[in-house]
C-alpha cells in the first residue's frame, strides 16, 4: 500500500469511529458530558497536532548546530592543499 | 563481512564548473584513504564544464595516477542523475562513495562511514545534517527554516527511516546502488529521497553518520530557482506512489 493509501485507511478508520460516536448510532449511548467533548475533538486534534509541528520545527530550527569550526578546518585544509598541489606542479 | 584489504572504495565525484574546487576535494579525498588505508579510485564525471574543469582533472591524472583519478567526461551537462549511473559503469569497488565536488562534503568523513558499515554491516551509509554532532555553516535562518520545514513534513509524509533524505553524501554496497539507480526516476533533491525510500522498500538497512556541511566556499550553485516548488511536486509523487 502506498504512503497516502496508508494515511487515507487511518483516517477513514478514525473517522469513522468518530462518527459512529459522536453523530451516529452509538451517539444516544454516549453520556452527555463525554459528547461534549467528543463533538469538537477532530478540530482539538487538527490544532494539537499544528502546535506540535510548530514547535518541533521551531526547536529544530533553533538547534540547528552551525559547524564553526568545521568552516574553519575545511580553509586550514584547503590551505594545505593548495601549497602541496602547487609544489606538484598543479597550475590552478 | 571481514573489513580491509578486499574493500574497495569507489568516489564518484560529478562536477559542471569545479575547477578551483575539484583539487582541492581530490586532494582531501587521497590524504584520507592514504591515512584510513583503504584502497580507492576517484571517477570524475565531468559535463563538458565551459570553466576547465577537465583541463584542471587532467593535470590530476598526472599527479596521482589514472588508476588513482579515473576521467569519465561527457559532452554536454545531462544532469546529475545520469552521472551518476555513468560513473557507476566504470566503478571497480565494492563500496561507492556519492558526493559533491563543491567541498561542502568533506572526505574525512569517508572513514566514518566505513567504520559504520562495519559496524552493523549496513547496505548504505548517509551522511546527516540533522543528528548528533551534524550541522551546517553558511545558511541564513531562512534556508535553515526551509530545510527543517521540508525536513519535517517529509518525514512525517513518508516515514523514511533516515533522518537526512535531500543529503548527497552516502556510502552504498555496490550492488544496492546498482539495484536503486534502476528503479529511481526522480530528478534534482527529489533523487537522494527517491534512493533512501526505495532503498527501505527492497529491504536495505541504511546507517547514519553525522556530518557537517560547509556550504560551497567557490564557484556558483546550479540548483536555483524554483526548487521548492519541484521538491514539492516530488515529495507528492513519492507519497502517493511509494
Ligand atoms: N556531471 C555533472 N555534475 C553536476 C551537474 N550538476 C551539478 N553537478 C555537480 O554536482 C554536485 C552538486 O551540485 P551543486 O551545484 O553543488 O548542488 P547543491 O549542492 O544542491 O547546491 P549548492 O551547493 O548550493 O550549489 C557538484 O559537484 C556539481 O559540480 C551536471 O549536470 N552534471
Ligand atoms: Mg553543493
Amino acid at each position: 500500500m502506498t504512503k497516502l493509501g496508508q494515511w487515507l485507511w487511518g483516517l477513514a478508520l478514525l473517522g469513522s469511529a468518530w462518527a459512529a460516536l459522536a453523530l451516529g448510532p452509538l451517539g444516544p449511548r454516549v453520556p452527555p458530558p463525554c459528547r461534549q467533548v467528543l463533538l469538537p475533538l477532530p478540530i482539538y486534534l487538527l490544532v494539537a497536532f499544528g502546535c506540535y509541528s510548530l514547535a518541533t520545527v521551531g526547536y529544530r530550527l533553533a538547534t540547528f548546530n552551525d559547524c564553526e569550526e568545521a568552516a574553519a578546518e575545511l580553509q586550514e585544509h584547503i590551505g594545505a592543499a593548495r601549497a602541496d598541489l602547487r609544489q606538484r606542479g598543479l597550475r590552478f | 563481512m571481514a573489513a580491509g584489504a578486499a574493500d574497495k572504495v569507489s568516489v564518484l565525484l560529478p562536477t559542471y564548473n569545479e575547477r578551483e574546487n575539484l583539487p582541492l576535494v581530490v586532494w582531501l579525498l587521497v590524504r584520507s584513504f592514504e591515512t584510513s588505508g583503504y584502497s580507492f579510485e576517484i571517477i570524475v564525471i565531468d559535463d563538458g564544464s565551459p570553466d576547465g574543469t577537465q583541463e584542471v582533472a587532467e593535470q590530476l591524472v598526472k599527479i596521482y595516477g589514472s588508476d588513482k583519478i579515473l576521467l569519465r567526461p561527457r559532452a554536454k551537462k545531462l544532469g546529475l542523475g545520469t552521472a551518476y549511473i555513468h560513473g557507476m559503469k566504470h566503478a571497480t569497488g565494492n563500496f561507492i562513495v556519492i558526493m559533491d565536488a563543491d567541498l561542502s562534503h568533506h572526505p574525512k568523513f569517508i572513514a566514518e562511514f566505513i567504520r559504520k558499515q562495519k559496524e552493523g554491516n549496513f547496505d548504505i551509509v548517509s551522511g546527516t545534517r540533522y543528528k548528533g554532532n551534524g550541522g551546517v555553516y553558511g545558511w541564513d535562518l531562512k534556508r535553515k527554516l526551509i530545510s527543517r520545514g521540508a525536513n519535517f513534513i517529509t518525514q512525517v509524509l513518508l516515514r523514511p527511516g533516515a533522518s537526512d533524505l535531500t543529503g548527497s553524501f552516502r556510502l552504498y554496497r555496490k550492488e544496492v546502488l546498482q539495484k536503486l539507480m534502476e528503479k529511481c526516476v526522480s530528478k534534482g533533491y527529489v533523487f537522494q529521497m527517491e534512493m533512501i525510500v526505495r532503498a527501505r522498500q527492497l529491504g536495505y538497512t541504511i546507517g547514519e553518520v553525522p556530518i557537517s556541511f560547509v556550504d560551497r566556499v567557490y564557484g556558483e550553485s546550479k540548483l536555483g530557482g524554483n526548487e521548492i516548488v519541484s521538491f514539492l511536486k516530488g515529495l507528492l509523487t513519492l507519497f502517493a506512489t511509494t
